[in-house]
């Protein structure tokens, strides 16, 4: 399996993936953002066409559009009660406007397709390469940031107590966020990024009690979820992003099972 | 020799509708042990919040000795039962001065102290959504003396307690104003606790305030006369 070029590349490019969706998907549970975090990849879909229709990589228009939203986002600071409205609102938006994109720059199906769910087996060096940097870039801000962040995410009347500026990280979280989001849409598509995103990090929820122990499981999971996957994926011909789904909803359903009584 | 770690001078907030606190003139030393009294609606909790600096006055100032540091136990906290962390991981969050991720030996060796100090050590890796309320409010006192503050501020801290519990609380606060030096503001509207513990008191009424010393008051009477 290892012998092809593109088994090595989605391995490679699914791992940094799934480190760093473990990560980022413990601060979106703690912040409570799991909503937010499928609007942004609602944006990523449209930006994704928006770069095809301008004859970019579709990565470009991804990051655009969702670094430009999260800086929004991060700016409006909306009602808790209305939020949730607002985001539906926001995100059948783009999800037609991505519709949009595509039906003019009449490109076929198949992109809509690869866009959506992902293409990871498809995925060349070029790209690859792109994850790292897109990942590195994101770990950076993460190690940067990692106290306040992790204050701000599990108490934040006490961090904002504390003089730490929450705005401030709450708005450079989004544009990590964004980046991420951006990043797993390459390998389980902008519909799934739920998956790698907040199902590792909703069992880890369940499961750990430390922060670090939350990320520690959110990875593990992740990966198994990936490496297991894409070796499914490769044996039986079937979709990738399937097998990744399946396993994180075992993972997550499974630790709830587990800790029941708890 | 007294050292004044606070000192409010003049203050006054304007509200639409409302002004409150008619030139709010007052000094906390090192070691006191404040209450701030006084009905609903009279501004307690937005006089924390100035001191907190989280709202600017419309006038008057209030100044802090240089370097003091603040620790604050809120009187609401959103912390529900599937919260993921520990007790030990939640007081751990105010370890801020690092900056790995990871906490340094002498981050670990305050972090111990400080649950052994509030008798935490044996339930500090319970998660603090399952943790009782007198155990949740024990673990935002230790939250926030982590850090080792020189002022404490309680809002209503006991709010949720039952008497017990209130003691306990309260017995931990005193041990740390009298053996570390903390300097205490506790906000309350319960006389019998801020007879008990404080050493003076600051009453808030709608148009003006009485400052004074806690042995001078013998009933809840004489506070309403003041």
């Amino acid at each position: 399996m290892f012998s092809f070029e593109f088994m090595q590349n989605a391995y490679i490019a699914g791992t940094f993936i799934a480190i760093i969706c473990g990560i980022m998907g413990v601060y979106v549970v703690g912040r409570n953002m799991s909503f937010l975090s499928h609007m942004l990849s609602e944006i990523g879909f449209s930006g994704a066409a928006f770069g095809i229709f301008m004859g970019w990589q579709a990565l470009s228009g991804m990051l655009l559009f969702t670094i430009v939203s999260s800086i929004l986002i991060g700016k409006m600071s909306v009602q808790a009660s209305k939020r949730e409205s607002a985001i539906s609102a926001v995100s059948s938006l783009f999800l037609g406007l991505g519709i949009l994109f595509l039906s003019i720059s009449n490109k076929n199906v198949s992109y809509a397709t690869n866009i959506l769910f992902g293409s990871v087996i498809g995925i060349g060096r070029d790209e690859v390469n792109q994850v790292l940097l897109l990942t590195i870039i994101s770990l950076v801000f993460i190690l940067f940031l990692y106290r306040p962040l992790k204050y701000d995410s599990f108490d934040h009347i006490g961090a904002s107590v504390k003089g730490i500026h929450t705005n401030f990280v709450s708005i450079l979280f989004l544009v990590v966020l964004a980046l991420s989001v951006s990043t797993a849409a390459q390998i389980v598509g902008s519909l799934l990024i739920f998956v790698l995103l907040t199902l590792p990090a909703a069992a880890a929820k369940i499961v750990a009690k430390t922060v670090s122990g939350m990320m520690l499981f959110a990875i593990s999971a992740a990966l198994i979820g990936v490496w297991l996957g894409l070796y499914l994926g490769y044996v039986t011909n079937w979709p990738v992003s399937f097998f990744i789904a399946l396993i994180e909803c075992v993972i997550y359903f499974g630790s709830m099972i587990i800790k029941k009584d708890n | 020799m007294t050292e004044t770690l606070v000192q409010v001078q003049k203050l006054a907030m304007d509200f639409p509708g409302q002004k409150l606190f008619n030139n709010l003139s007052f000094d906390v030393d090192r070691r006191d042990f404040l209450s701030i009294i006084g009905e609903n609606g009279v501004g307690k909790t937005t006089l924390i919040r100035a001191l907190l600096n989280q709202v600017k006055p419309t006038s008057g100032s209030i100044k802090f000795r240089k370097g003091t540091k603040v620790g604050y136990v809120p009187q609401f906290r959103n912390i529900e039962r599937d919260y993921p962390l520990s007790i030990r991981d939640f007081v751990a969050l105010n370890l801020q001065n690092g900056k790995m991720p990871w906490l340094s030996k002498m981050e670990r060796t305050q972090l111990d102290e400080i649950l052994e100090e509030t008798d935490l050590v044996d339930i500090q890796n319970t998660r603090i959504g399952r943790a009782s309320g007198g155990q949740k409010q024990k673990a935002y006192l230790a939250q926030a003396l982590v850090d080792n503050p020189d002022l404490l501020i309680l809002d209503e801290s006991t709010a949720s307690l039952d008497t017990v519990r209130k003691y306990e609380l309260f017995n931990l606060v005193q041990h740390f104003n009298q053996q570390h030096d903390l300097t205490v503001i506790s906000v309350t509207h319960d006389f019998d606790l801020m007879q008990r513990y404080s050493n003076r008191y600051l009453m808030l009424k709608e148009d003006h305030y009485a400052l004074g010393e806690v042995a001078d008051i013998k009933n809840e009477e004489d506070l309403l006369d003041v």
